[in-house]
């Protein structure tokens, strides 16, 4: 087939951009600045270990939440009129529309010490409280620009469960508690591993996020690595091995995730 | 035999005030195999809808066993239902998706294996308990969806159209299995279709509706022989239906000629349908005949063959087992009891 010549140029892209990046970072982190080989670099990553903790904690919970919003509404949409899911589906995709960046601004001014929501706490006589700049603040900020990555690919895989199937297990005698329990969930599965991974991966190594909304005490792996390439610590060394380590932890996750995928599943 | 579901007086209107179900009544006894008959969109599945529980008729009562069951969820009512596309779930195994009405209901391991076991064995699947539904064939998918939903112990057991989606030969051979588990396990089996033939193969009693009303309720023998307006007649079997009237008792006339029959009761020159089977109508030499026609096609159908006769305001089928030559004229006669008269009222509408 003459057709396989087509895929050149993404093969072409594929070393260029993926592959060429991923062994230059294996250069670095193994390097030293002349070029000789150490394991300094990952090990000096150790220091660091907080901070790993904190991304992950704080973008597993961000991922909890955004599974418990975003599965019930993904549900409802998916059960809705064939016209009706067209408009809801614009109106959960509609704040990705707007700049990421404006996106995260606009909380800056919301829960600012002076910000809109303490002004008007303040006006009946509450707070102010501290909202911006605690963890609380980045996870909020994951969680809103993350959602629509959680509810899309739920959505995409509920809307192919047929209403017979529910119909089923009604009639089989399940509750609706049970039948989404033993129906809805199981058939959802693929979608809920996907929406894992888009919110978790992005959640984890996002830099914007804790540097607008979570002031300079809530430091996050993505932080980290910035302040090795651009910032002040400048040690590209240190930020390839980094980045390394994150990939290894990323991949683990990704894997133990995968095991709940039922296509995978054996068969009892 | 008593009444184990009763409706009445049940209406129904969806959501953009369409009437679906106008007016239905209807006992099914206990035991008994019944079949809801009709064409497309006659509102025999919606009835079936209404008896699992998935509708909420708009008025009516629904009563099982001698209670109202309106607003009872279908997961309370002791029924279960074959689904017509199967609905088994593509998750499960065959030993799962039949053990799940069981596991539901926390029914101890032990008895789940004993019961599925059994099922199993009723509809001839043993040895399919780990398979995956998607690697069985349209007939075995069937038959893990009528053991789903037999090894709950159900007293009545609906079926929508449960052969709709298997090949001919299938679908016979399914008819009977299903005759044989009704009659084994003594269930009541409530079966929405809309082939007559398969109506009249397995029913002990048929309910042929059309347009959300009950045409007739009665056994296959009484549904095919006395029709009691055209649209049954037409529905069930083949028809030749013409315009007629009764100048007296036991005389009709139509296509110009008098005829002897059977029938009386109507107002004198009432106009009536006149229906009479094809295989009813004998083939006889033109000159001695007081109707005719002229042969206009013939069909090889196995057993017989059908001829399209062309005669005077009406074009006859004819079921015979000697054809005529197309373009010949042939002569129809019929017995008295063969003629079957009904009422103008073409169908039931109130």
């Amino acid at each position: 087939m003459k057709l396989k010549y087509f895929s050149a140029p993404y093969l072409v892209w594929m070393v260029v951009f993926i592959l060429v990046p991923l062994v230059m970072i294996g250069y670095f982190a193994f390097t030293t600045d002349g070029g000789d080989f150490t394991i300094q670099n990952v090990s000096d990553v150790g220091q660091y270990a907080n901070i790993f903790v904190r991304s992950i904690w704080l973008s597993l919970i961000a991922t909890v939440i955004c599974l418990v919003i975003a599965y019930p509404v993904a549900f409802i949409l998916s059960r809705m009129d064939k016209h009706k899911q067209g408009t809801m589906l614009m109106i959960v995709m509609l704040p990705m529309w707007m700049n990421f960046l404006l996106r995260t601004y606009a909380w800056m001014t919301l829960l600012g010490n002076n910000g809109i929501i303490n002004n008007i706490l303040g006006a009946v006589g509450l707070g102010p409280f501290q909202m911006i700049n605690t963890s609380g603040a980045v996870v909020l900020g994951m969680v809103y620009n993350y959602l629509p990555f959680m509810i899309l690919p739920l959505y995409s895989v509920m809307v192919k469960i047929d209403k017979s199937l529910l119909e089923a297990a009604s009639d089989l005698g399940c509750s609706s508690a049970s039948t989404l329990f033993r129906v809805v969930v199981p058939l959802s599965m693929p979608g809920i591993t996907s929406g894992i991974t888009m919110v978790f991966v992005p959640a984890i190594s996002t830099f914007i996020i804790s540097r607008m909304l979570g002031g300079g005490s809530n430091l996050l792996i993505g932080d980290l690595i910035e302040m090795q390439f651009l910032g002040n610590a400048y040690n590209p060394h240190l930020g390839a091995a980094i980045s390394l380590v994150l990939m290894v932890i990323i991949l683990v996750i990704m894997t133990v995730m995968n095991q709940f995928d039922p296509d995978d599943q054996v068969l009892i | 035999m008593e009444n184990i579901i009763s409706l009445k007086d049940i209406i129904l209107d969806f959501e953009d005030n369409s009437r679906v179900l106008k007016n239905i009544s209807l006992d099914i006894k206990d035991k008994e195999f019944v079949t809801f008959l009709g064409p497309s969109g006659c509102g025999k599945t919606t009835t079936l809808r209404i008896i699992a529980g998935f509708l909420e008729p708009t008025s009516g009562d629904v009563f099982f066993d001698g209670q109202r069951i309106n607003g009872v969820p279908p997961h309370k009512r002791n029924v279960n239902t074959v689904f017509q596309r199967y609905a088994l779930f593509p998750h499960l195994n065959v030993y799962e998706n039949i053990a799940f009405g069981l596991r539901v209901k926390k029914v101890p391991e032990k008895e789940i294996l004993s019961r599925v076991g059994e099922v199993l064995e009723l509809v001839n699947l043993k040895g399919f308990e780990k398979r995956s539904v998607h690697r069985l064939s349209g007939g075995q998918q069937q038959r893990v969806a009528i053991a789903r939903a037999l090894v709950n112990r159900p007293k009545v057991l609906l079926l929508d159209e449960p052969l709709g989606a298997l090949d001919l030969k299938l679908r016979k051979e399914m008819q009977i299995e299903l005759r044989r588990i009704q009659q084994e396990l003594e269930l009541t089996f409530v079966y929405v279709t809309h082939d007559q033939e398969e109506a009249l193969t397995m029913s002990d009693s048929i309910v042929v509706m059309n347009n959300g009303y009950i045409q007739q309720i009665g056994t296959p023998t009484d549904i095919y022989n006395e029709p009691v307006n055209a649209f049954v007649a037409d529905f069930i079997g083949e028809s030749n239906i013409i315009n007629g009237c009764m100048p007296e008792d036991c005389v009709v006339e139509f296509a110009g000629r008098r005829f002897e029959c059977v029938d009386k009761g109507f107002d004198p020159n009432e106009t009536v349908d006149v229906v009479i089977r094809p295989e009813d109508v004998q083939v006889i030499p033109a000159e001695k005949a007081r109707l005719t026609g002229i042969v206009e096609s013939v069909v090889f159908k196995g057993v017989h063959y059908e001829m399209i006769v062309d005669g005077v305001d009406h074009k006859w089928i004819i079921h015979s087992t000697k054809a005529e030559p197309v373009g010949t004229m042939i002569g129809m006669a019929f017995d008295p009891y063969d003629i079957h008269i009904m009422k103008k009222t073409p169908e039931v509408q109130e």
